[in-house]
């Protein structure tokens, strides 16, 4: 993808990029503003999302939250940042300095490789490698190593426990999240992300989340995974308050904590992202097939482009604010239930989900009856699911409201959205 | 990449990365230093395979080596109590008969290498679906067959730490 770019260039400038010599400058300027956009990317999506989050979870908490900065508290993550920027870089006394200091950029690399690979539109990925969704499980790898570098190099007792929690969490959860996807893999038969979005269609019984109730459940298993992965609440046991303080960045202060905390809320939009390409179709747009949009040319590209990025984005905003409702749903669990719920529970229902799905792959015609009596079944699942779930968030809503009238005689603030 | 002098930047730069990770495994008296070299070293090797375009080679030296043996090896280390008091065996004053070993070893690879035809240049193509349908076709035994020895060292490896029958747990 990103060879087309430079060849492009290349053009541009009236050179052959088959005979051009320095056609190794090009790509790797290239690569270099491609890596910067998706920064920035990240850098605007991370700083909202905190604000966005605190403001949800004040919320559900019945209080206010940041409202101070700009409107709303919507600059909030500004002021943040800019706080951490200016504050001194400490490093303790009885920590190993260069493993200390190192950390904080393992964690935030293996986080940002992952964008190489992650699709924003039907054109707009960096790299779309055969082994994508592989390459994917694996550089997450560079994250634990952070977190233990982290964990070990402050000379902490509690950053100590965080990280070996953090790395015995994500080891163990990288398997039934891994069995899951494979599940997906074997439903699209290839592991390249554009490959997965295009082995599924634009409406909802083309998903794969609807495809049979195999994947249906995989879904399940896959984003909870992920969600530990991420070491959110209610799977947070390395930075437990109550009981570690903050876990492996315990120790941490100024710009090198903000890196921990980037990769923590850019993952949101990781996991958001992964389960939509996975499950959701990516950035599919209806009665729009794939070749289409590669046939087309100049601005009709372009608009195709910013089209599918905001489908695709739609979606894995959505995701991104369910996470963050689970989060501040759910209580956390402790490390025997965290440990029996992935052996336990998570792995053996991700292998049934795969052997399940492999056995409809070679049992069931595609586009048979039989085929869309499971995509029906699934999707009347899914329907219950989210109708019971709305009723619910609205049944806690309306009890929030009246038991708030009667104590203050004022209305509560809803709906959510309109804040105090 | 095509370009001799990039592609020899890049794989001299990628080897120093992995020998100097290797280097620091061996002559460094921290063992968890050691250990996180050891991550370095792995790392530099994913970045060959990747560099000779060995795509789900290098993914899966990431999967396996990063992401799984070195976290083992480094919660193994730090979980490890007095480690402070323990001396580590590689003790730097033992370098003859580590190169020895090691010129030795250099030597016997250059025989190898030398009997394979160098300098073949193949396109740069997917590797995933060769490698699957060798491995679940032409070398279904052999990779059966690991998977036992693997389930053996598994149970193995429970049954030893389980301990003795009436211990804690």
């Amino acid at each position: 993808m990103l060879r087309d770019v430079a060849d492009w260039i290349e053009r541009l400038f009236g050179l052959d990029p088959a005979t051009f010599a320095y056609s190794w400058i090009t790509n790797a300027v290239v690569i270099g503003i491609v890596a910067l956009m998706a920064f920035v990317f990240i850098a605007i999506f991370a700083g909202p999302v905190t604000w966005w989050e605190r403001r949800i979870a004040a919320r559900m908490m019945s209080r206010i939250g940041p409202n101070r900065v700009g409107p709303q508290g919507v600059l909030q993550w500004l002021a943040d940042g800019i706080k951490n920027f200016l504050k001194e870089d400490l490093v303790p006394a009885a920590a190993d300095g260069p493993l200390f200091k190192f950390a904080p950029y393992l964690v935030f690399g293996g986080f940002m490789a992952t964008f190489v690979v992650l699709p924003f539109g039907a054109n707009l990925i960096a790299a779309d490698l055969d082994v994508g969704l592989l390459y994917l499980l694996a550089i997450t790898g560079l994250v634990v190593i952070g977190m233990l570098m982290a964990g070990w190099s402050s000379n902490n007792k509690w950053a100590l426990f965080g990280g070996i929690r953090s790395a015995a969490q994500l080891v163990s959860y990288e398997i039934p999240s891994a069995f899951s996807l494979m599940a997906v893999v074997l439903a699209a038969g290839t592991m390249s992300m554009q490959g997965i979005i295009k082995a599924q269609g634009a409406w909802p019984w083309e998903w794969f989340l609807f495809r049979n109730p195999f994947l249906f459940v995989a879904f399940f298993t896959s984003l909870t995974s992920s969600i530990a992965e991420g070491n959110r609440t209610p799977f947070d046991l390395p930075e437990g308050e109550s009981e570690l303080v903050a876990g492996y960045h315990v120790e941490y202060s100024g710009m090198r904590f903000l890196w921990f905390m980037f990769a923590e809320w850019g993952n949101l939009w990781v996991l958001s992202s992964l389960a939509t390409v996975c499950f959701l179709g990516g950035w599919q747009i209806p009665f729009v097939s794939p070749a289409d949009i590669a046939a087309s040319t100049g601005l009709a590209f372009w608009g195709w482009q910013a089209l599918t990025f905001a489908v695709f984005a739609t979606k894995a905003s959505l995701l991104v604010a369910f996470v963050i409702q689970v989060r501040w749903t759910l209580p956390r669990l402790r490390v025997d239930q965290l440990m029996i719920t992935c052996w336990k529970y998570l792995v053996p229902l991700a292998l049934f989900c795969l052997s399940g799905v492999l056995v409809l792959l070679w049992a069931v015609e595609e586009k048979g009856a039989l085929d869309w009596a499971l995509r029906g079944v699934s999707m009347a699942a899914g329907l219950v699911l989210a109708v019971a779930s709305f009723r619910k968030t609205r049944a806690s809503y309306m009890a929030d409201r009246d038991l708030y009238r009667r104590m203050e005689g004022k209305e509560l603030w809803y709906p959510p959205f309109r804040l105090p | 990449m095509s370009d001799p002098v990039v592609s020899a930047i890049v794989f001299y730069a990628l080897a120093a990365f992995t020998l100097i990770g290797a280097g620091v495994v061996a002559l460094s008296g921290n063992i968890v230093h050691s250990a996180f070299a050891l991550f370095a070293a792995l790392f530099g090797m994913a970045g060959l395979y990747a560099f000779l375009s060995a795509d789900l080679l290098a993914v899966v030296q990431m999967l396996v080596y990063v992401g799984g043996i070195s976290v083992l090896v480094l919660f193994a280390v730090m979980l490890t109590s007095g480690l402070d008091d323990s001396r580590t065996s590689n003790s730097t004053t033992r370098l003859v008969g580590g190169i020895a070993v090691m010129l030795a070893v250099a030597a016997a690879a250059f025989v190898a290498a030398s009997a394979i035809p160098s300098g073949v240049e193949s396109a740069v193509a997917p590797t995933t679906a060769p490698i699957g349908d060798l491995l679940l076709g032409r070398f279904v035994l052999p990779f059966e067959v690991v998977s036992v020895v693997l389930l053996a060292a598994l149970l193995g490896a429970v049954t030893l730490a389980r301990g003795v029958k009436g211990g804690d747990r």
